[in-house]
């Protein structure tokens, strides 16, 4: 998908839904938009909330915390939403203290 | 009130993920003053009012948070008795060399109850802050750039064993208690989850969460000159598109407005002013656990969740 200029799908594979992450925003800051109900955290790669496993599709990335992401992890592609940017369209799945938020059913009216 | 032990909050050591996009946004958003880089990369900033050489130290790292946190005493005499203290208290210490911190002198350093390192010091350059010691102005351009803290105030830790730091501060190295947050259903008096506590008649030159997790920093915190540099400092943000958590709002605990946000490695900041004065024969303040809502932010009464769930 690229309506806009450099803009990707990112589909979190815990719940089917989709939203478009735009060329120059985070995949949490596109989860954000499409989800105002999402907690996030310090959107720095400090704290560790939005860490998310990509399943497929390529990315680039920014340093992000050891304290939460070991070079194990970062090379399995279990990173922190905050610090990575599509290259091509994404499916994840939420892991680490996002799923809760993001997987509970709509509440009535919300 | 003479004060003769602990004079400050003087230096804290914050890990960053990017030292260059960290140093122009601590020089460039927040407003503070470059002052040095050492053998090891780490940079040096002090706040523009403030006269010693360096406050805030950053060095680049693989993950956030704070490596240490220093507190200014008044003399070499005071340093020796305050190691002396913490060592009868059981605490082991140990002595850094002057210089292994820029314009610093030889600091004593030990472990918290909280799992943090923290240090004692009686010497730092004073470089003063540019206007002056004689017939100063009372202010320059460093007053007007970024969002320009005068000082470093204070830092909020999280760890364990918040009993034994209440102790140590109290009983051993002359700090008061300011204000106290009961755990949920505690009586008056009964167990704390969190302290302010100073060393001076500011509201808290240091504060303490009870958290599992031992050495984690909650903020750093950066005194203002008044409420509108806060809304000031809110613009800023915003026109940087830096990551707010919360405010500008009051804390109802020391009634201080705050802003907290997010550094580029995900450290929280506040920018702080209008506390009240206090004094150490003040009754500690208590707030109840279901009343922290309106001790965080007292406009919307509401206990964000990332108070108690983001920290580095």
């Amino acid at each position: 998908m690229t309506e806009v200029d450099g803009a990707h799908t990112v589909m979190i594979l815990d719940t089917g839904e989709s939203c478009v992450c735009k060329g120059n925003e985070s995949v949490l800051h596109a989860l954000v938009r499409a989800r105002k109900r999402i907690p996030t955290g310090c959107r720095g790669g400090g704290c560790g909330v939005c860490k998310v496993e990509v399943v497929a599709g390529s990315y680039s990335k920014r340093a992000m915390s050891r304290a939460h992401v070991s070079e194990t992890e970062e090379a399995e592609r279990r990173v922190l939403a905050c610090c990575i940017y599509p290259t091509a369209d994404l499916q994840l799945r939420i892991i680490g203290k996002l799923q809760r938020a993001v997987c509970r059913p709509k509440q009535a009216g919300a | 009130m003479a004060m003769t032990g602990v004079l400050r909050p003087g230096h804290l050591q914050l890990r960053v993920l990017d030292i260059e996009k960290s140093r122009k946004f601590y020089r460039d958003i927040i407003g503070l003053v470059e002052t040095g880089m050492d053998a090891q990369g780490r940079v040096y900033f002090k706040a523009w009012d403030e006269r010693d050489h360096n406050s805030i130290i950053l060095r680049q790292a693989d993950r956030a948070g704070v490596d240490f946190i220093g507190f200014r005493v008044l003399n070499k005499l005071a340093l020796d008795r305050l190691e002396q203290a913490v060592q009868e208290h059981g605490i082991s210490t140990e002595r850094i060399p002057a210089g292994d911190l820029l314009e610093t002198g030889e600091r004593v350093r030990f472990e918290l109850p909280s799992g943090h390192p923290f240090e004692f010091y009686a010497e730092k350059t004073h470089i003063g802050n540019g206007l002056g010691m004689l017939n100063p102005r009372p202010w320059g351009a460093a007053a007007d750039y970024g969002i320009a803290p005068t000082h470093f105030d204070h830092c909020l830790l999280y760890g364990p064993n918040l009993d034994a730091t209440r102790k140590l501060f109290t009983e051993v190295l002359g700090f008061f208690l300011v204000e106290r947050v009961l755990a949920p259903n505690e009586p008056i008096g009964g167990k704390d989850v969190a302290i302010w506590l100073s060393c001076s008649i500011k509201t808290h030159d240091i504060a303490f969460v009870e958290h599992a997790e031992p050495g984690k920093l909650h903020h750093v915190s950066f005194r203002m000159p008044s409420g509108e540099r806060i809304q000031r400092a809110a613009d800023i943000l915003g026109m940087n598109k830096v990551p707010v958590d919360i405010g500008p709002t009051r804390h109802g605990i020391t009634r201080g407005q705050t802003i907290y946000a997010w550094d580029p490695s995900g450290n929280r900041f506040e920018t702080f002013t209008g506390d009240y004065e206090a004094y150490p024969d003040y009754e500690p303040i208590t707030w109840t656990f279901d009343e922290l809502g309106y001790g965080l932010d007292y406009s919307l009464g509401k206990l964000h969740e990332t108070f108690l769930t983001v920290m580095t």
